[in-house]
């Protein structure tokens, strides 16, 4: 791997040399680096593109990191990865995609992650999505996640789109048993003409089943965005979607929460909010002397953190 | 010293300054009082910037600031203390503090000033300043983010809504120390009897213009008026 590669793997999952834990590093559409431990076993699939890791019961305090990078223009890379978590296990799962397009091609990656989480097991997921390079060529990411819950587990997503990515479409599915929680925070920003779109669809089936999702989202210049999601309780359960957006010069921000209560214990509550940035906000901020631009910048950054 | 030349300020067809000449010396503390609608957090807001004066100037050590933006006063050293704390999402206590003083501060002088206005940085720090945070809490976190920063004139529109009276006992230590350490003045629209006994200067203000100002000999005329009586029976205690 260039110097090039180690800054995209950087910019994407903190992955450095350092790295302590499991890692299967996936370049334009190849793996080309892995490594596993007791604990957490990486094996690639036979029958799709991708591979399969496994968690065994009871590991605690372990990280994986599955970062995939591509630099190859023209390329679209379509991955299925399986996450198999043991009952009672504790594992922060570092993923994400860089796209490097100096040409005019399109480079695209469709991953398609699906995670199983036994009784008791507990995930911190984090997916960062980022484009650069000087080319015309889309740089465009689609990634879909299937969330399936056990009885007691829990999992924290937390998905990011820095920046640089022309269209990205975003599928979360969730299915939650009994006593489970799926907590969601999802950041975009999107500048130029670039498209970002995300659909939510969480099912509520246990009794003391919870999600909340928050997502908070900057559209600036000409681009689009679109949040949809739609919560289904079908048991006694909690669910509470927040769609917090800012929009600037011509930017674009769609929402369309849904949430549909199946059982008289079903405790759901949707909020959306768009504008732009509150002028008091940027008063403040200038009567501490940063100029309107500066009071922006730290609106946003602290908005998207 | 911060000089106001005949301000006076209109707006929808309505004068709600009238006419206003006021100075600031340095090393001063003035209280601005009256009744509500009276012009006193609109004065306080032109001399930060936020309003414009329809006709009239404003000089600060000889340097005429009439047309000069928010931040370039505030970089001038003027500091301004919202009445309604500003919320912010994603923004913490801690940043704010930082983004306050400009100069680098560790976490050791972000406890200092947040303990000044009775707040623990351990619980405190971290937070978000979002509707989670109590009003009397968001009040303290506003003074906070004043006193962090390096001030010539600090403006403070009713510092006590919304506070409990422990904190606003804090508040009156708070101005007395900010008094040994800030060069020019410090301004307090206020109707409260303890700061107003504090003052070396009071304003009192009535329709858009300055009634009358009493100095420190005076101030029991202040607190005997009957304006100042029905203030008293009308203002706001946290």
């Amino acid at each position: 791997m260039d110097n090039m590669d180690k800054e995209l793997l950087k910019t994407i999952s903190n992955f450095d040399e350092k790295i302590q834990g499991a890692y299967n590093i996936r370049k334009n559409g190849a793996g080309v680096e892995r490594k596993v431990t007791e604990n957490v076993n990486i094996v690639t699939k036979t029958d799709v593109s991708g591979i399969d890791i496994i968690v065994k019961d009871n590991t605690k305090k372990e990280s994986v990191h599955i970062p995939v990078i591509i630099t190859k223009s023209g390329l679209t890379d379509v991955v299925y990865n399986d996450f198999y978590i043991g009952k009672n296990a504790e594992v922060e799962i570092i993923a994400g995609c860089g796209i490097h397009n100096d040409n005019c091609d399109t480079s695209e990656h469709d991953g398609i992650h699906r995670f199983y989480l036994e009784e008791n097991a507990k995930v911190v997921y984090i997916e960062k999505h980022y484009g650069e390079g000087k080319g015309t060529g889309k740089k465009i990411l689609n990634p879909v996640t299937e969330v399936y819950l056990k009885s007691g587990a829990t999992m924290e997503m937390n998905t990011i789109q820095i920046s640089g990515v022309d269209d990205a479409k975003r599928i979360t599915k969730g299915v939650l048993e009994n006593d489970t929680s799926l907590i969601i925070t999802e950041k975009i920003m999107t500048e130029n003409t670039q498209n970002a779109e995300t659909d939510f669809n969480l099912e509520l089936n246990g009794d003391n089943s919870s999600t909340h999702v928050v997502s908070r989202s900057f559209a600036t210049e000409s681009s689009n965005q679109k949040f949809v999601s739609k919560v289904i309780g079908n048991a006694k359960c909690f669910a509470h979607v927040e769609c917090d957006a800012i929009i600037k010069d011509n930017g674009k921000v769609i929402a369309i929460p849904q949430i549909i209560a199946n059982n008289v214990d079903a405790n759901l509550i949707h909020e959306a909010t768009i504008g732009k940035i509150a002028g008091e906000q940027l008063i403040k901020l200038m009567t501490l002397g940063l100029s309107k631009k500066e009071a922006e910048k730290e609106i946003i950054n602290g908005f998207l953190q | 010293m911060l000089e106001l030349k005949n301000v006076s300020f209109e707006k929808d067809n309505k004068k709600i300054l009238d006419d206003i000449n006021l100075v600031l010396e340095d090393n001063s503390f003035v209280v601005i009082t009256g009744k509500n609608g009276s012009g006193k957090s609109t004065l306080a807001k032109m001399i930060m910037g936020i309003e414009k004066p329809t006709t009239g100037s404003i000089v600060l050590d000889n340097v005429d600031i009439t047309q000069k933006e928010i931040d370039e006063r505030a970089n001038l050293g003027i500091s301004y203390a919202f009445q309604q704390p500003v919320k912010f999402k994603g923004i913490t206590v801690e940043n704010l503090i930082k983004l306050s003083a400009k100069k680098k501060i560790g976490r050791k002088e972000v406890c200092n000033i947040l303990s000044k206005v009775g707040l623990c940085a351990n619980e405190y720090s971290k937070r978000e300043i979002n509707g989670q945070l109590s009003g009397g809490e968001l009040k303290r976190i506003e003074i906070a983010s004043v006193i962090a920063k390096e001030s010539k004139i600090i403006l403070f529109d009713e510092p006590e809504a919304g506070i409990d009276l422990w904190s606003f006992n804090n508040l009156i230590n708070t101005f007395t120390e900010l008094r040994k350490s800030i060069s020019g003045a410090i301004v307090v629209i206020s109707h409260q009897e303890r700061i107003i006994k504090i003052a070396d200067k009071v304003i009192l203000m009535n329709e858009g213009k300055i009634e009358k100002t009493y100095n420190k000999d005076s101030l029991h005329e202040v607190l005997a008026s009957t304006i100042c009586c029905k203030l008293q029976g009308g203002a706001q205690n946290g």
